[in-house]
């Protein structure tokens, strides 16, 4: 008992000595960063898009020696925690990573469901983070440490109304949504108060719903077409896409269909086919046709990882790029990670016209970044092209 | 009017699921006094199967080592994924309940609620939770019949079906071993005294149910090509609703029921917003069972069962 006892305080002194934490005591201070990850869980894709951006972003500063306060080069450390794709892991790995690894800032995590819990934590604790891909109004609200690198729910809904009316002329719509998933149902009712501000009360005639998981929705479709709507907006996930867009085809339609950021997955042409081509949906930013840096991001993700990256890795990156440019910007390294991350919090607060590969970006009050989405066209080889970006 | 048309051509599609796998619950049910909960997911394996036969079939297709148009191809898939799950549906009566057949029935339908689950988990942890995709084997052509639009793919699924439910009733009527599974529900205790092996007729009740649930999979993953592991859950609940809807083990009943919940399933959405659709569905059954205990063509337990 007592061998083992001291067998195991051998190990720990051991372990702990050779952790790079005892050893940057001494050393010149190391800047940490923090990121949220779902690396394993419902959703790895998200996870890895996640850690490769910020892999990538990490060579780019190393390769320029590091970050630059004052006049002096500070060495980067990523400290990426997986988060299980579960709210109270997120949490937990927040904790951790303000606590034990004293993070400057956290980046993560993704989706609303692990990002408006950890944000709690992360403004308790009075440590900037930013979420990249989380549209749910929570995440950031009241919280002055948080901010996103995404635009909002509320926003995209005007938009999509807007890009209908110029792009199609059309005066009627229609909605198909899941009523039992917060994202479809508040999307498609936010979509529905912009659409009936430009065509007046009534324009939006057929407001149809089903519950997750349905797979026939013939009704819902047969009434939409007799209701006398020149396009159907549907908020929903790459499964129902594929499911209605068939569906709606083989009853007559031919008008357009048009989504919301939910299509944006490389697994809704998959499934869906070429019953999707030439269909239009707005997201956070499109790969085939992109020009400038969002290209050169795309060809060395795709060289290096072997696939073209998603919304979610280029938000990361852009989430990383925002980091950067305030710690660069803060002013002064005190030592006192205290003061640093409301430094780095002012400084975040204060990014103007950051030109971001997902677009131009500048918070508001609320942490929430004002910048264009971008309106994707399915083409005909299945790939995602950008068509036009619409701004606030 | 067109409306109206439009809706029953919907109706016969999303009704023909229904019958198909409630013909199978009420097979089992009616043979051998047992509620196979598990049913909704032998069909959803039955998907899953076909979703593989008719994947590797097309890339043999696509390979050039067989050139066979898509009708083919997907007949050759109904029958093989039929086949296949037939087995499937012998293996859960072996495993399952053969050993449970003296013990209580709550016994059995546990076991039927456990077999479900490890049929989800199994596929899941096979296929993965990346939503399968049905290849498309035959082109959708679209029809316009007076403002009514049908597809080929509609015809053909309410045409195989009934083709199928045919094939059933005649099964059971005209042969030795239908007329075994006939003596089997009239008295599954007495028959095996009479010489007829009860565990082989036991099994190939099992077989044909899951037959049938294999093929109204396969067709959904024709109208639907969507597959996830837990899409049999729903089905099955309402399957078993049809079963009992139409009377236990009556085959015209299971038939009639399947179809008549399709198409008040699918009206209901059409009149109604669709999140009443299931209250008003099933509160409708509920209604008919209030006045029809036994179902359709059911009779009170004692009296002589048909199938």
């Amino acid at each position: 008992m007592k061998r083992s006892l001291s067998l195991i305080i051998g190990c720990l002194v051991i372990a702990l000595a050779l952790s790079p934490n005892a050893w940057a005591w001494g050393k010149a201070k190391v800047i940490k960063i923090g990121i949220n990850a779902p690396i394993t869980g419902d959703i790895p894709k998200v996870g890895e898009g996640t850690k490769y951006a910020a892999q990538m972003w990490l060579e780019d500063v190393e390769a320029a020696g590091g970050l630059e306060i004052d006049g002096k080069k500070y060495k980067v450390e990523l400290v990426i925690e997986d988060n299980e794709a579960k709210a109270e892991s997120a949490v937990k790995a927040n904790t951790k990573m303000i606590t034990q690894d004293e993070v400057i800032a956290i980046v993560g995590p993704q989706s609303s469901k692990q990002a408006v819990p950890a944000g709690g934590v992360a403004n308790d604790w009075a440590t900037p983070m930013i979420t990249p891909w989380s549209t749910n109004p929570d995440s950031t609200k009241d919280r002055p440490y948080v901010f996103r690198g995404c635009f909002l729910d509320p926003f995209q809904g005007p938009v999509v109304a807007n890009f209908i009316t110029e792009e199609f002329g059309a005066t009627k719509a229609a909605v198909l949504y899941d009523v039992a998933s917060d994202y479809p149902k508040g999307l498609a009712e936010f979509f529905k108060i912009a659409w009936e501000k430009i065509h007046g009360p009534g324009s939006v005639v057929a407001f149809e719903s089903f519950t997750t998981k349905d797979a026939d929705f013939s009704s819902q479709l047969t009434k939409i077409i007799q209701s006398g709507a020149e396009v159907i907006f549907t908020p929903q996930y790459y499964n129902e896409v594929a499911l209605i867009v068939q569906q709606a085809h083989e009853l007559g339609w031919q008008k357009p269909i048009v989504g919301s950021d939910s299509w944006g997955s490389a697994e809704t042409v998959n499934l869906c086919g070429p019953d999707c081509y030439g269909l239009f949906f707005s997201s956070h930013y499109a790969a085939a046709g992109a020009t400038g840096s969002t290209k050169a991001f795309i060809d060395r993700y795709e060289k290096k990882y072997g696939y073209v990256p998603d919304d979610v890795a280029a938000l990361t990156w852009d989430s990383l790029g925002i980091v950067q440019k305030a710690i660069e910007s803060m002013g002064k390294l005190t030592g006192n990670i205290e003061k640093d991350r409301t430094a780095v919090r002012n400084a975040l607060a204060k990014v103007k016209d950051f030109e971001g590969i997902t677009g131009k970006m500048t918070f508001t009050e609320d942490g929430d970044p004002i910048k264009c989405a971008v309106i994707v066209k399915i083409n005909d080889k299945g790939e995602f092209e950008f068509y036009k970006s619409v701004c606030p | 009017m067109t409306v109206f048309f439009q809706s029953l051509v919907n109706a016969l599609q999303w009704g023909s699921f229904y019958a198909l796998i409630a013909l199978g619950y009420s097979m089992v049910y009616g043979v051998l006094m047992l509620f196979n909960f598990a049913h909704g997911d032998v069909f959803m394996v039955g998907a899953y199967i076909s979703f593989i036969v008719a994947t590797t079939l097309t890339a043999l297709a696509a390979a050039g080592t067989i050139a066979i148009p898509g009708w083919v191809v997907l007949l050759l898939t109904i029958v093989c994924a039929m086949m296949l799950n037939a087995i499937v549906g012998v293996i859960i009566e072996r495993v399952g309940y053969r050993p449970l057949r003296e013990a209580p029935r709550a016994s059995a339908a546990i076991t039927g609620l456990m077999i479900g689950i490890i049929l989800e988990t199994g596929v899941l942890a096979i296929m993965g939770a990346q939503r399968a995709k049905f290849p498309s084997l035959i082109q959708s052509v679209t029809y316009d019949v007076g403002g009514v639009f049908i597809t080929n793919k509609k015809i053909m699924i309410v045409l195989v079906s009934i083709v199928l439910m045919i094939a059933l009733d005649q099964f059971v009527k005209k042969t030795k071993w239908g007329m075994a599974m006939r003596a089997m529900a009239f008295d599954y205790t007495v028959v095996p005294l009479m010489g007829v092996p009860a565990n082989v007729i036991a099994a190939l009740t099992f077989a044909i149910g899951s037959g049938l649930a294999a093929s109204a999979g396969c067709l959904f993953g024709v109208a639907y090509p969507v597959l996830d592991p837990y899409m049999g859950i729903v089905f099955g609940w309402k399957a078993f609703v049809a079963a009992i809807l139409g009377g236990r083990g009556s085959i015209l009943g299971a038939t009639l029921a399947g179809f008549l919940l399709g198409f008040i399933e699918i009206f209901v959405a059409l009149i109604f917003p669709s999140t009443m659709r299931d209250f008003i569905a099933y509160s409708i059954i509920l209604l008919i069972l209030t006045f029809r205990p036994h179902g359709f063509f059911g009779e009170p337990h004692s009296a002589r069962l048909r199938l």
